[in-house]
């Protein structure tokens, strides 16, 4: 599970910090987790997004803010049964995810070695967590005999300029490699899963194949590997499959399937290295922009709706329908991309059949012929003559008379 | 999604209200529909809470679990559901009437008449959205292998009779609600979003209320206003205003509303084992009335979140039901009621419950049955309704268009010279016709086929060979050609579904399918004792 925490930034990127921390205002700053890291890759064009979350603004808070409160919410009865899952996993001394990792290392079940579990300081900050992590995998690796685990360890990873601190649910240290475990509630059922799920689930683990990638090149003094698809075997390096450990079928009982994610590690790979860089973007607010959230004593905003409309007005979003079940934000764009008339409301697909044709009144416009100067525009005019004559509702409709009547209007 | 659809969910945007996607009923109704929503509990897979369901929009019925982790609770839930579903089910299977139909002899090859029955009706049952159907299907998968007290070996976990009963009926009924154009089993969105297209995204349709919303918002509202206001306005306690259509219910209802309630379930059972345990009646009494009070409970919240999207799915029945029927909803049905039919002969004839997984054959022959079945939807679909055929002719797999001339013409290479009269259209439309293309005349007095002769984009005609359909005269028949001035259409996809190749016999299913049956290791029986907590 992700845990957001306090993230004091440190180091060489002190002046970016800074603005960033001013722009988040005293409010505890919220770190990019593997979840959201999934979801700005899956929208990388989305500035609005990427700025919210490198200067960690609370965006539950500030959709709240907004108007449109974020719709998202964990029922008690799932978290309960996630805690249950989790502690059968951990029972005797984790033989559960152990064994089939062992058959899926090809190693005989069994070999007796004993696990070691270090202690990983969870109650201190994330760069402290990180540091301890990287110190027990280093230590971990040296030894090819021994069998590992680091329980929610801490992995740092740099996001457009900014650090993200990643919490994966355990890595599994034996032979000198690590392999990444995801526990998740969902069941396998008859040896399948939704596909869905097992996607989103592959996405996220992808972010800490890549962040233990870069840390294992950055340890060996090598650069990162060019090909996303080549497996550097470096002294602790992740392998590219990962553990995906689900229930079977309706019981609690887990089973363990290794997922390939390489393909998911590609694209995370090209989706962040096209996010723009953090700095520039801040470079395109105005001055004075912020999202303080915050309250005085007396429970009065340090900023009032209308100031935070239009501070987050400053940053363009790239809005569509899928971003309602991903961002705390999707709400509020969908309110606004409604409000420009702007055709993405309708989704992704919509826009690319339209072409240049970017807003709702432009497309019904060119429906009715009156600007039909391109090719999604005559297609458009074509297709409202078909709907028409078929509707019966053109003036004169019939075969071939070219009906340009709005249809339905 | 085609341009069409896009313009449809333009003009809705615009309008503010859902704009047809049909001119006529694409789907079967029944007169009777059961309709059925159901509950899932967060974070168990296929694990119920509630249901709510009956044939009658003024009495539904309300079945629920009161402690959704407690096994045997939920045996009784399931015994409940069967006790009620079940006779529905059943009801159609006496009504039958005989087909004739021939089979030919395995030994002599002689064609002999036979009759099978085929059930007059079959059940309908409507549920609000896809995730009602997959809820369904895990309830099956869970329920159908069990063993019951009745069985030799009950093994540790028997389930009430005619639970597993149940398990193999919704099975049968989520399979068939894969196969394109069944009717069988419906969840509302898929219906509504076939007909309707609103101003938003195919994502946001999946909600059943937000859906609705466009049919018919509140005065002063756009239908956006009503979509977001049914999606997301909550009262004072942060419960929403709109329950979501299921399975799945809102966290926060978990959290605050039903949460609650289950505990003092829980706490009342607790009690009254206690007083067992201590032989205090009078306790026992107490406590006896208070899990009566904690179930009455229950039944209030969960019928209270239930409620709204039971009366959206006869709210959208009524909407659909307006809609005149397609011409080749008939035809369809029937394919439903053979459906319905073989499966109350394999239940009669004892076979066992459908595998966990198909084999090769049965998985092949189920491919093949919905690639045609999708075939055929789509022809049948553009001949019952000119928006659907407005597809076609968009993707330029038809044209319709005015007869501006035929002119007789033979083919006099034969023996008898055979009528081949050309006929020129005028269309609006660019079909892909390439010269010696077939074309199909659609809605002709008969089937009838024509060839592409001549194209003449820039006058916008078309001309055509005739081909068939003209009787075996030497001059056609009156009637079966278009006269000048009539409107016909042509379609260059064929207007029946052609055959596929059959697949080989089970005994002679090749190696690369695992070989014929028998020969391959028989998985082992699906564990009756499962666990499932």
């Amino acid at each position: 599970m992700n845990v957001s925490t306090n993230v004091p930034l440190g180091g060489p990127a002190e002046p970016l910090a800074q603005r960033l921390a001013e722009l988040r205002g005293p409010a505890p700053q919220r770190s990019l987790n593997a979840r959201s890291l999934a979801a700005l890759a899956a929208n990388p064009g989305c500035h609005r997004r990427a700025v919210l979350d490198a200067a960690g603004v609370d965006k539950t808070a500030l959709a709240a803010r907004l108007g449109r409160p974020a719709p998202f919410g964990q029922s008690p009865f799932a978290i309960a049964r996630g805690v249950i899952f989790e502690s059968r996993l951990k029972a005797d001394d984790y033989a559960a995810l152990l064994e089939p990792l062992r058959a899926h290392l090809g190693l005989p079940a069994g070999d007796g070695a004993p696990l070691e579990v270090p202690d990983l300081l969870h109650r201190s900050g994330p760069a402290v967590r990180a540091d301890r992590t990287a110190e027990a995998l280093a230590r971990a690796a040296a030894e090819p005999e021994a069998w590992t685990l680091l329980d929610h360890p801490m992995l740092r990873l740099e996001v457009a300029g900014s650090a993200a601190y990643l919490e994966p649910d355990a890595l599994v240290v034996h032979g000198g490699r690590c392999t990444v475990v995801e526990i998740k509630s969902f069941p396998v059922l008859d040896g399948s899963a939704d596909p869905a799920k097992v996607g989103a689930a592959a996405r996220q683990a992808a972010v800490y194949v890549l962040a233990l990638q870069q840390h294992a090149a950055a340890a060996a003094g090598r650069p990162l590997a060019a090909d996303p698809y080549t497996e550097q075997r470096l002294p602790g390096s992740p392998r590219t499959s990962v553990l995906l450990v689900c229930p079977k079928d309706f019981g609690n009982r887990p089973t363990a399937v290794a997922v390939d994610v390489r393909r998911e590690l590609a694209t995370t790979r090209r989706q962040l290295s096209r996010m723009t860089d953090i700095g520039r973007l801040l470079a395109e607010l105005p001055a004075g922009t912020d999202f303080d959230l915050a309250a005085d004593q007396d429970g009065v905003p340090a900023r009032t709706s209308e100031q935070l409309t239009a501070a987050v007005e400053t940053m363009p979003a790239a809005y569509s329908p899928d971003c309602l079940s991903t961002c705390e934000l999707g709400f509020h764009c969908r309110a606004r991309a409604r409000c420009d008339d702007r055709v993405e409301q309708l989704g992704r697909g919509v826009r690319g059949e339209l072409g240049s044709i970017r807003t709702v009144s432009a497309a019904l416009a060119a429906a009715t012929g009156a600007d039909g100067t391109d090719d999604a525009a005559e297609r458009l005019a074509y297709a409202a003559a078909l709907r028409a004559e078929a509707l019966g509702v053109a003036v004169g409709a019939g075969v071939g008379a070219g009906a340009s009547a709005e249809a339905g209007a | 999604m085609s341009l069409l659809t896009t313009l449809a969910r333009l003009q809705a945007v615009r309008s503010g209200r859902a704009e047809p996607l049909a001119t006529v009923r694409h789907r079967h109704l029944s007169d009777r529909p059961m309709v059925l929503v159901p509950l899932t509990a967060a974070g168990e897979s296929g694990a119920p809470l509630a249901v709510m369901l009956g044939t009658d929009r003024d009495a539904p019925r309300l079945h629920l679990v009161p402690q959704p982790l407690n096994r045997t609770l939920r045996f009784d839930f399931l015994a409940e559901l069967a006790a009620d579903l079940l006779p529905y089910l059943e009801s159609f299977a006496g009504d039958v009437e005989q087909i004739e139909g021939s089979e030919k002899d395995p030994e002599t090859g002689e064609k002999t008449q036979v009759f099978r029955e085929l059930c007059a009706d079959a059940p309908q049952l409507i549920v609000p959205n896809g995730a009602g159907v997959r809820h369904l299907a895990l309830i099956g998968r869970s329920t159908r292998f069990r063993r019951t007290v009745e069985d030799e070996e009950p093994g540790p976990y028997p389930a009430p009779a005619r639970v597993p009963l149940l398990g193999r009926w919704l099975t049968h009924l989520t399979d068939r609600a894969q196969v394109p154009g069944s009717s069988l089993l419906l969840p509302m969105t898929g219906l509504l979003a076939r007909h309707w297209a609103t101003g938003q995204s195919h994502l946001e349709d999946q909600h059943l209320a937000a859906l609705l919303a466009w049919h018919a918002p509140p005065p002063g509202l756009t239908g956006a206003q009503a979509a977001e206001r049914a999606e997301s306005a909550r009262d004072g306690q942060g419960q929403l205003l709109h329950p979501p259509a299921g399975p799945a219910t809102d966290p926060r209802f978990d959290e605050f509303v039903l949460a609650p309630a289950i505990a003092r379930y829980d706490a009342a059972v607790a009690a009254l084992q206690h007083s067992a345990e201590q032989r205090d009646e009078a306790a026992a009494e107490r406590a006896r009335t208070a899990v009566k009070d904690a179930v009455g409970q229950l039944e209030q919240v969960l019928a209270a979140v239930l409620l709204p999207t039971w009366r959206d799915v006869w709210h959208g029945l009524d909407l659909l039901r307006a809609l005149p029927p397609a011409g080749h909803l008939e035809e369809r049905w029937t394919g439903d009621r053979w459906s319905y039919t073989g499966h109350r002969d394999r239940l009669a004839a004892g076979e066992p419950p459908q595998p966990r997984q198909d084999d090769a054959v049965t998985a092949a022959r189920k491919l093949a049955q919905r690639e045609r079945e999708q075939t055929r939807l789509d022809v049948q679909e553009a001949l019952d309704d000119p928006l659907a055929m407005a597809e076609h002719r968009l993707a330029g797999e038809a044209f319709a268009g005015v007869v501006t001339e035929v002119v007789p013409d033979y083919d006099t290479t034969g023996r008898s010279p055979k009528p081949r009269p050309l006929v020129t259209l005028r269309t609006a439309d660019r079909p892909h016709a390439d010269l010696g293309r077939e074309a199909h005349r659609v809605h002709g007095p008969s089937a009838q086929k024509a060839e592409i002769v001549a194209v003449d984009p820039a006058e916008g005609t078309v001309t055509l060979r005739v081909l068939s359909g003209m009787g075996r005269r030497k001059e056609p028949e009156p009637g079966s050609l278009p006269e000048p001035g009539e409107s016909v259409t042509f379609t260059l996809f064929e207007l029946t579904a052609r055959q596929s190749a059959p697949l080989p016999e089970p005994d002679d299913t090749p190696w690369t399918h695992g070989g014929p049956p028998g020969g391959a290791p028989v998985p082992a029986v699906p564990s009756a004792s499962e666990e499932w907590e």
